[in-house]
């Protein structure tokens, strides 16, 4: 048999099947939802997700895994809430060391060989903490112009859409086609062999944790322009939900094997199976398991499909 | 031949080590008036992060990816329906304790299912699985919290010669534990698995079933220690188990166990548990808010692994 479909795009035809489907479910349950304003509403909190997806997905392509996403971005929605309204300068200067500290962070994990899961474990509480030092109670406001960025309506194409869209040509672009996305996979899939290519893994880890940080950064900022106000706790689940959005999108823990397009449609997954079951009329119990059951079902079907794919390899 | 330099090279010793300081900075501060009270509710909570701690440390044994996100909602589950099943009556102790440890199991069974079918990485699964199992909870709970039997109760809060009843029960696992790692041929399996897996599963032994057993293992310890903090807080919460999460992550780190799997120990586990509380007590006796107590917290976890890690550098 042939080969038609390369490796790659196998790895992004499931995810992409995968939310067709639940797409046309959505449709065929609640008709009103294939319209602007309806699809508008069903992705709105998809753009602050798929920020954080892609910012884990970076962290997974060189073999890392961050624990404090969750507390990072809400850390950032409180400054944004804050500082960056009243007083911008100060606020894009705290977010330049939350950047820098994130660079910091990925030089320590490679110089002293230290497991990323507890650095970032440890991290989480520093952000948690500094998040509540912020904003101890629920409150800020939103600047303007986010404000004014998040409900923009472009013609014929929803924001939501068309942020999701421009995230992941972006990502995709930086990841698969620029020479240092090349570097960056080659520090997950080989370290060794990049280093006696001469480049420095020291610095593309850095780059790495900065380049996440600053997505991590978007996606609170875009989060801030959504909701309004910030609050300490407001992004906690996004370090599951950016971890589960990776791996629906064909990427995997080792091996810098990731793909940025997966990671969008993986997140946009998550957030279309949160309305999918308010449309069944879910009790709200349930809302969380059903959660869980759509990512196992997701997941047994990428299985099933890769089994195909080899079947169909052997002579 | 010289005992002192042959215990600085034990992995466990650091975690103790920083215990006691913390354990002494604090009494200096208080001039030594709180020291028995101190120590007992650092013994008795900590007691609950080294049950949960334990499992978790033999899944991270078994090798890189190895984790198990599921220990918060299962505990959640266990200790609710237990709670529920007692009816705040004393004769059914024994058999709420069966229930809890049951559900460990079938939750274990669950976990492992996913990873070996599905073949799906364990992280993904026991977090989809902790989303099933945490509605569960939601579902039978109903936002009621039922009292534990009277008996139970006590037993938990209590100390028997000074050492609180639920420091005992976590002494008496990690025993189990410890013997189970450094005695049995199931020890050594798993420690070969988190060396090497293929090298592991040529030499004949049965990795399947050895994995599996992990996993049902951490299951079963979340939940007996679900049983007992429901026990010793008055009722189950849906949130309790929440913040064990991270806890049960991060005293098998500090305590000395490889992340990268294949090299565990038990006693380090107690002296991290400790000093995690003994931390968080020292930051409220100094009078720190909230945010400082979070920010010192990440800071030391983070000083912790930057002394004592980097020591291997195979270990990633």
């Amino acid at each position: 048999m042939k080969k038609i479909l390369s490796s790659d795009t196998v790895r992004l035809l499931i995810p992409a099947l995968s939310l067709t489907i639940l797409l046309i479910s959505v449709f065929y349950l609640q008709p009103r939802a294939m319209s602007y304003v309806g699809l508008n509403l069903l992705f709105n909190l998809a753009v602050p997700i798929a920020l954080a997806t892609i910012a884990q997905m970076l962290i997974m392509t060189v073999n890392d895994l961050d624990l404090s996403m969750g507390t990072f971005v809400s850390f950032v929605a409180c400054i944004t809430a804050t500082f960056l309204q009243a007083t911008p300068l100060i606020g894009v200067l705290m977010l330049a060391a939350a950047i820098a500290t994130y660079a910091v962070l990925g030089v320590l994990i490679h110089v002293r060989n230290l497991p990323s899961i507890v650095v970032t474990l440890g991290m989480s509480f520093v952000w948690g903490g500094l998040a509540v030092l912020i904003l101890p109670a629920p409150g800020g406001e939103a600047p303007g112009w986010v404000r004014a960025v998040m409900v923009s309506r472009p013609p014929f194409v929803p924001m939501a859409i068309l942020a999701c869209a421009i995230i992941a040509v972006v990502s995709h672009l930086l990841i698969m086609r620029s020479s240092f996305g090349v570097i960056l996979r080659g520090v997950g899939g080989n370290a060794r062999s990049v280093e006696r290519a001469g480049w420095s893994i020291l610095k593309a880890r850095a780059a790495t944790y900065a380049l996440a940080a600053f997505f991590a950064i978007l996606s609170g900022i875009s989060l801030v322009g959504l909701t309004t106000s910030a609050d300490a706790n407001i992004a906690l689940r996004y370090t599951l939900l950016s971890i589960a959005g990776v791996v629906l999108g064909g990427g995997e823990f080792t091996g810098g094997r990731v793909s940025p397009i997966g990671a969008v449609i993986g997140a946009l997954t998550l957030t279309l199976a949160g309305s999918f079951l308010s449309f069944l009329r879910i009790s709200p119990d349930w809302q969380i398991g059903a959660q869980g059951a759509i990512l196992i079902v997701v997941l047994a079907l990428r299985l099933l499909l890769n089994r195909l794919e080899n079947r169909g390899k052997r002579p | 031949m010289k005992p002192l330099v042959l215990l600085s090279r034990k992995p466990w010793i650091w975690s103790f080590v920083a215990a006691f300081i913390v354990w002494s900075a604090t009494i200096l501060f208080t001039g030594g008036a709180s020291t028995i009270g101190l120590s007992q509710a650092a013994l008795t909570f900590a007691a609950f992060s080294i049950l949960v701690g334990i499992g978790q440390m033999f899944v991270i044994t078994l090798g890189p990816g190895n984790i198990d996100l599921c220990v918060p909602a299962t505990m959640t589950l266990a200790g609710t329906i237990a709670l529920k099943f007692m009816q705040v009556d004393d004769s059914l102790i024994l058999p709420g304790l069966f229930i809890a440890i049951a559900i460990g199991v079938a939750v274990g069974i669950g976990n492992y299912a996913l990873i070996r079918l599905l073949q799906i990485p364990p992280i993904i699964a026991t977090l989809s699985m902790s989303f099933i199992v945490q509605s569960t909870a939601i579902w039978t709970n109903r936002g009621l919290r039922i009292k534990p039997p009277e008996t139970l109760a006590s037993f938990t809060t209590e100390t028997t010669a000074g050492i609180p009843n639920v420091a005992l029960v976590a002494l008496t696992l990690s025993v189990c534990a410890f013997a189970l790692l450094h005695l049995t041929v199931y020890g050594r399996w798993i420690s070969a698995i988190g060396q090497n897996i293929r090298a592991a599963r040529m030499a004949g032994i049965p990795v399947d079933g050895a994995r599996f057993v992990t996993y049902v293992l951490c299951s079963v310890l979340a939940a007996i220690c679900g049983y007992l903090l429901a026990s010793f807080s008055g009722g189950a919460a849906l949130n309790m188990g929440s913040e064990y999460l991270l806890m049960s992550i991060a005293v098998v780190v500090i305590g000395g166990t490889a992340v990268a799997g294949g090299n565990s120990n038990v006693p380090g586990i107690w002296g991290a548990s400790l000093f995690m509380f003994l931390v968080v007590s020292m930051l409220n006796t100094y009078g720190a808010g909230a945010g400082i107590r979070l920010i010192m917290t990440g800071l030391i976890i983070i000083a912790v692994i930057v002394v004592a890690g980097g020591r291997n550098p195979h270990q990633r």
